[in-house]
């Protein structure tokens, strides 16, 4: 790959030096090139994660969103050791949805998923995700939907990629999880069978809030301090860090996390102009920090629209690596605007990030509309009325 | 990049504050080109990376020439990486003072112990043998400092004493990156911002272009030159220019004389 053939040429020898001297840490940046610092084994371990592939780019590890027109959208997909932050639409309709595609995809590769939220128990979100898409019924629905696609690219031209249909994706045999990005169909539930063989940790805020706290009070509130302790011990206890030589770990933990910002949290920021104006931002520093330290990718849901703060929105958008805001059209004037009848709302990507490169994959489209047409969710380029959609 | 080091070459006099801003775009770019610089130039580095971590500045900086890790091995760069030293503040309670424990605190009033490391680390070798040409403490970035619970007031005493340290004392410089949040009322920030500008001797400025997106033009770069120390009779020198981020390096050209529109 050409991200692999730009990799210096000094530091080879040095490298393998560090990397017996100090612990052996994973990082999820470690580069895919042979010349990795560390071991041949750790290179072919990380390889081979099911539900992961390089970026094209810059070689980085990604696993899907759940929404293969998403990832492309982002650049290949979701980068492990990143942040995705979803601004939710009004009605947090769409917004969840989203999040459910995140832990079905998780579900489909064989992840571990690690689910929070105040509002409810992890085990209902689990039941009622989306079931994947089988080859048959998903062309069937395809192909009535498709009118200007083209012949099946290679993945390797991501840069044009997202003018094309995603249905050569699909072609190959029924669902497997070695293929990278599914469909789901949102009027199905997902198997019971497919859920129980999945491994899980569920953080229900109100079940946890009565324990003690055993850190000195800092300015976090009590809800996320929680959530940090208990991540870091699954990521800890279960080897995504690496720390532990005796549990080598092959596979991602996908966290997912719901409302955060909300005051189910404890937190007030929605509230309140002058509330806790450095929870969330500690916060999300430190979950960064515990991310970029190991095998694992979060998705996090915000009500933006209701922090009073301004101020707070451009902090925790610095301090996120990936930001796709959502915008629904229920409830607004454009429901009823006929520019917009095909669909249900705007999908802003406000930022992506630039890892391990000067520059980023940033799609020419910039007006990008959602619809939820049947079972499947879609994401268009919108051109208004004079121009032709490009279905991504 | 060699239109910025025409006018500013480390012979000449040293003990500058470089601020670098970025306002509705990504300046992090110039990060890394001051932080190639410094060490193709022989410098002590103090480079306190508080946005991404090491093996990120790393992949960048060999596409720009530099291998972090052979400089951080032979002790011209010290390198304090905020995202994993934060886990180990924050989970662990630590026997010594960390540079990053306003993390554990809930009101902490300065950044003394982020002050005793960048001091630590650019404290002359004793031996006599001046191995690196003069100190230099970069800031990735400041911003982030207000984020995490330090009012505006604090960091700028942080950089107050820095300059008094590396700047003043050792004859070194210091390059900070600051966001401007534009017109979110990020108060904090613009208090932050403000003072700083007063302070630098040149002000590198990133800014998206009023216009929009553009494929072929990511942004325009101003450059201030200032002097703040002495009354300004001579006018403060400034360009402007307009530029693309490429793979391995960034070109600049005059407005409106983007490659792809001539």
């Amino acid at each position: 790959m050409a991200a692999v053939a730009t990799c210096g040429t000094g530091a080879g020898s040095t490298g393998s030096v560090v990397a017996a001297g100090s612990k052996n840490h994973v990082t999820s940046f470690q580069r895919r090139g042979p010349r990795a610092s560390g071991s041949d084994s750790s290179y072919s371990r990380l390889v081979s994660i099911a539900g992961t592939r390089p970026s094209v780019r810059n070689g980085q590890l990604l696993v899907s969103t759940g929404l293969p027109a998403l990832d492309q959208l982002l650049g290949g997909g979701l980068a492990v050791g990143t942040v995705l932050l979803i601004e939710e639409d009004k009605y947090n309709i769409y917004s969840s949805l989203l999040f459910k595609y995140f832990l079905a995809e998780g579900i489909i590769n064989g992840h571990t998923l690690l689910v929070a939220s105040a509002k409810e128990d992890p085990a209902d979100i689990l039941q009622e995700l989306p079931a994947p898409l089988l080859d048959d019924n998903f062309k069937k629905d395809f192909d009535e939907e498709a009118c200007n696609h083209k012949t099946a690219e290679s993945n390797i031209k991501m840069k044009i990629a997202w003018r094309y249909q995603l249905l050569p994706k699909m072609e190959a045999g029924p669902v497997s999880s070695s293929r990278f990005g599914h469909y789901y169909d949102a009027s199905k539930k997902m198997p019971q069978e497919l859920i129980e063989a999945s491994k899980w940790h569920g953080f229900f805020f109100p079940e946890k809030s009565s324990s003690t706290l055993n850190i000195e009070p800092c300015s976090l509130t009590h809800g996320y301090i929680k959530l940090l302790q208990f991540i870091q011990n699954i990521i800890y206890e279960e080897g995504f860090d690496g720390s532990n030589p005796q549990k080598k770990q092959k596979n991602i933990l996908r966290i997912g996390i719901q409302n955060l910002g909300s005051p189910l949290w404890g937190d007030d920021i929605c509230c309140t102009e002058n509330g806790n104006s450095h929870s969330l931002t500690k916060f999300l520093y430190v979950l960064r920090g515990l991310l970029r330290t190991s095998l694992s990718a979060c998705m996090i849901t915000m009500p933006t629209h209701l922090i009073q703060n301004k101020a707070i929105i451009s902090r925790v958008t610095n301090l996120s690596d990936t930001v796709v805001g959502l915008e629904s059209f229920i409830g607004s004037e454009r429901e009823t605007n006929p520019l917009y009848k095909d669909y249900h709302g705007l999908i802003h990507i406000r930022q992506i990030p630039r890892l391990n490169n000067l520059i980023y994959d940033v799609s020419d489209v910039k007006d990008l509309a959602f619809k939820l047409k049947r079972k499947l969710f879609t994401i268009e380029g919108w051109r208004g009325r004079s121009f032709p959609n490009l279905k991504i | 990049d060699q239109l910025l080091n025409r006018p500013r070459s480390l012979s000449g006099p040293s003990g500058k504050l470089t601020l670098l801003c970025d306002a509705n775009t990504d300046g992090s770019f110039l990060v890394h080109h001051f932080l190639s610089f410094y060490l193709k130039a022989n410098c002590k580095v103090c480079f306190v990376a508080l946005i991404q971590s090491f093996s990120h500045y790393n992949i960048v900086g060999q596409k720009l020439g530099v291998s972090l890790t052979v400089a951080r091995e032979c002790g011209q760069l010290v390198f304090l990486e905020g995202l994993k030293s934060s886990v180990d503040v924050f989970f662990r309670a630590q026997a010594e003072p960390h540079p990053l424990q306003f993390l554990r605190e809930a009101n902490a009033e300065n950044l003394q112990p982020l002050y005793e490391f960048v001091r630590e680390a650019l404290k002359p070798v004793d031996d006599g043998e001046a191995a690196w040409r003069c100190p230099v403490l970069l800031v990735d970035d400041l911003s982030v400092l207000l984020s995490l619970g330090m009012g505006a007031v604090a960091v700028l005493d942080f950089i107050h004493y820095c300059r008094a340290t590396v700047c003043w004392e050792r004859k070194g410089n210091i390059v900070a990156l600051v966001h401007d949040s534009g017109d979110t009322e990020d108060e904090e920030n613009n208090i932050l911002l403000n003072g700083l500008s007063h302070q630098s001797h040149l002000i590198l400025r990133a800014e998206g272009l009023a216009t929009g997106f553009c494929r072929d033009v990511h942004g325009q770069l101003r450059i201030l030159w200032r002097t703040p120390s002495q009354p300004t009779t001579q006018r403060d020198q400034s360009l402007t220019y307009q530029y693309k981020i490429q793979d391995k390096s960034v070109s600049f050209f005059a407005k409106g004389m983007s490659p792809a529109v001539l």
